[in-house]
């Protein structure tokens, strides 16, 4: 593989992966307050159908993105509304959903199948775009793909760095212990459950209006579940997530390459593969195999490399609270 | 009996949501909401073609459902039924492309395979879960697509019909595969039968056996079934183990009956619409056979509305939806009522 290849296919892993980003880092501070929004297979589907669909009619990029956050924002809100306030299972209440969007997506969307409709434009950053190397790499993109970068750093920076940020992790992890401290902790869960959710809408534009235009049915099936995994496998940190996000859209990029490369290859085996990396990565960090082998390390580099791969649940999570 | 009335009436509340929500959706994309109603009743009901077609789309929900009450009962969300239904029609289709015997020998053998296939998928998610802490229904969902890969990359390789591959499937099985219909009607009584008696050993399993009592224990609690003396691991292995057989029954129903060949989309979403007929039927056995009857027939009625009126049929998937998150959040009121 030659070198323009190389960065070409590095780019592509760049730009592929930003939805991902999106959908996992929504889910990660979702889940951080404590709340599981099961319903992100659905919630993209329907998401990008309307981001597309509402771009197409208004001829406005800007409104389709904004459509799509609502609508995100929205499905977050049914299973907050669901599970927070009516006490009911957050998992149903999530899967409805899943089945939910998926169906109204095929059948809302049935009128806008395979039409050409506008896009984000691309938009390679001045200067930094000539860098050699990470220029294209990174820096040859549309404002989409810059905003996932924006995304990644602003939302560790929120989560760990300030005073809100440690109480959206206070009401996840110790919900009574915050609350005691004075956090409203149902509100709160609220308005994190609708902000995850309106980032996994912007995630579902993204995927119709710039990383794989258009519409058609089941568009994006299986990314919803995708990223769902990223959020356990990145440890339920942001820049964990994110490079959970990088991974699998590597490993799709890759996919597109080995077919011209060896096309003796199923093709099937790569539409599979995602799902046997989600599954390998999550029995690497949930089979407590890791650790039994890092225990012939010593202890520091053991508890480098531990904190580094794995992470623990929000202890809250997906338990409801009630004031006592 | 004013009493039950007015809880007939309060459940019929979400219901009735469901269908308006619905008509709000068919106004908004400017389609007659009652033709389209219409349309879908009569594709469901107009013949008795139509209701065998209904009473055949049953079945797959039945055993479906009949393993979820199991796996739900020992507080597991097997999302995996999707791929355990594809994963027996696969081992049904490997023998009965390779084998020929007397049908009377050779449909026991598929169904038994279909067993077998969709009971060592349900395995692997119960491994994943029990051995590996992968959650089931990230397990669940990953096999799923994996066994859809693995349907499309077997169609299209080992197994395509002499010369060209298409999306339409492998050869048709031999006739001596086939399961027998009643009559003209595309109804399979075996099939039925087998449905049914599903249904009612899971009611009883569950009622009335320590196995039951066992499981729910562990579905409650797991922590403290374990404490009790429990064998949590094996009974959660079983559960998955049950549920794949079941839904691996269901899968090898859908190849020798209703296909007689192994097509890319055989598990035809009945496992997913299997999980939410038992969300509908609140886990209680006896009430999954009507709701699987009205999920079947919207089923078979809503493809009449791209003949007709050029709608996408995922309406009906849109209303079975509804329905199930209406109720769900009626129950949520009336627990808090409470």
């Amino acid at each position: 593989m030659n070198a323009v290849l190389l960065i070409r296919t590095l780019a592509s892993v760049v730009r592929g992966a930003t939805p991902l980003v999106f959908a996992g880092i929504g889910e990660t501070i979702t889940e951080k307050a404590g709340v599981i929004n099961l319903s992100l297979d659905g919630t993209i589907l329907l998401s990008a159908m309307t981001a597309f669909a509402v771009a197409y009619t208004t001829d406005s990029v800007i409104l389709g993105f904004l459509a799509a956050m609502a609508v995100g924002a929205l499905m977050a809100l049914i299973v907050a509304f669901g599970s927070i306030t009516l006490r009911q299972d957050q998992v149903a209440i999530g899967f409805v959903l899943t089945l939910l969007g998926a169906e109204l997506s095929s059948f809302l969307g049935n009128p806008f199948v395979r039409l050409k409709g506008p896009s984000v434009p691309h938009l390679p950053i001045p200067y930094l775009a000539d860098v050699p190397v990470i220029g294209p790499i990174f820096f040859n993109h549309n404002l989409v793909v810059y905003l996932g970068y924006a995304l990644i750093i602003l939302s560790w920076l929120y989560i760990f760095k300030t005073q809100p940020g440690l109480k959206l992790q206070g009401i996840g992890e110790r919900p009574e212990a915050a609350f005691a401290r004075g956090s409203n902790v149902n509100l709160m869960r609220y308005v994190y459950t609708a902000v995850g959710g309106a980032l996994v809408g912007f995630a579902g534009a993204s995927y119709s209006l710039s990383i794989k235009l258009g519409w058609s049915h089941r568009h994006t099936a299986g990314n919803g579940w995708i990223a769902l995994a990223i959020v356990i496998f990145g440890g339920w940190h942001p820049l964990r997530v994110a490079f959970g996000a990088y991974l699998f859209g590597g490993l799709k990029s890759l996919g597109s390459i080995f077919q011209r490369v060896a096309p003796g290859i199923p093709s099937q085996f790569f539409n599979g593969a995602p799902f046997a990396l989600m599954i390998v990565a999550l029995l690497l960090v949930s089979s407590g195999w890791l650790d039994r082998l890092l225990i012939r390390l010593p202890t520091r580099v053991r508890r480098v490399i531990h904190d580094s791969l794995l992470g623990a649940p929000p202890g809250g999570l997906g338990r409801v609270f009630v004031k006592e | 009996m004013t009493q039950r009335l007015t809880n007939l009436a309060i459940g019929l509340i979400p219901v009735i949501l469901a269908l308006l929500f619905t008509t709000l959706i068919l106004l908004i994309v400017g389609a007659p909401p009652g033709e389209a109603y219409r349309n879908i009743v009569q594709g469901a009901l107009e013949s008795p073609d139509k209701w065998a077609s209904v009473v055949t789309a049953t079945v797959p929900l039945l055993l479906c459902s009949a393993g979820l009450l199991i796996t739900f009962a020992a507080g597991l969300w097997n999302i995996g039924v999707e791929g355990q239904i594809v994963a027996g029609a696969l081992l049904t289709t490997w023998l009965a492309l390779n084998l020929t015997l007397p049908s009377i020998l050779f449909i026991p053998l598929l169904l038994m395979a279909g067993l077998v296939g969709g009971a060592l998928w349900g395995l692997l998610v119960g491994w994943l879960k029990v051995y590996g802490g992968v959650h089931e229904i990230f397990g669940g969902v990953g096999l799923n697509f994996i066994a859809i890969v693995l349907t499309n990359y077997l169609i299209f390789g080992p197994w395509k019909p002499a010369g060209r591959a298409t999306m339409s499937g492998t050869e048709p099985f031999p006739a001596e595969a086939w399961l027998p219909r009643l009559g003209n009607l595309a109804v399979y009584p075996i099939a039925v039968i087998l449905a049914l008696v599903a249904i009612a050993l899971v009611y009883l399993a569950l009622r009335g056996t320590t196995w039951g009592l066992k499981l729910k224990a562990i579905g409650n609690n797991q922590r403290s079934a374990f404490l009790m003396g429990i064998p949590t691991h094996q009974y959660m292995m079983g559960a998955f183990l049950l549920c794949g057989a079941l839904a691996g029954l269901a899968g090898s129903i859908q190849a020798i009956g209703v296909r007689q060949r192994l097509i890319p989309g055989i598990s035809g979403g009945y496992g997913f619409l299997s999980l939410l007929v038992v969300l509908l039927a609140g886990y209680r056995p006896l009430w999954v056979i009507p709701i699987a009857l009205f999920f079947a027939a919207v089923g078979v009625g809503s493809p009449r509305l791209e003949l007709n009126m050029q709608l996408d049929s995922a309406l009906g998937g849109t209303l079975q939806g509804l329905v199930v998150l209406f109720v769900l959040l009626a129950q949520g009121v009336k627990k808090r009522d409470a």
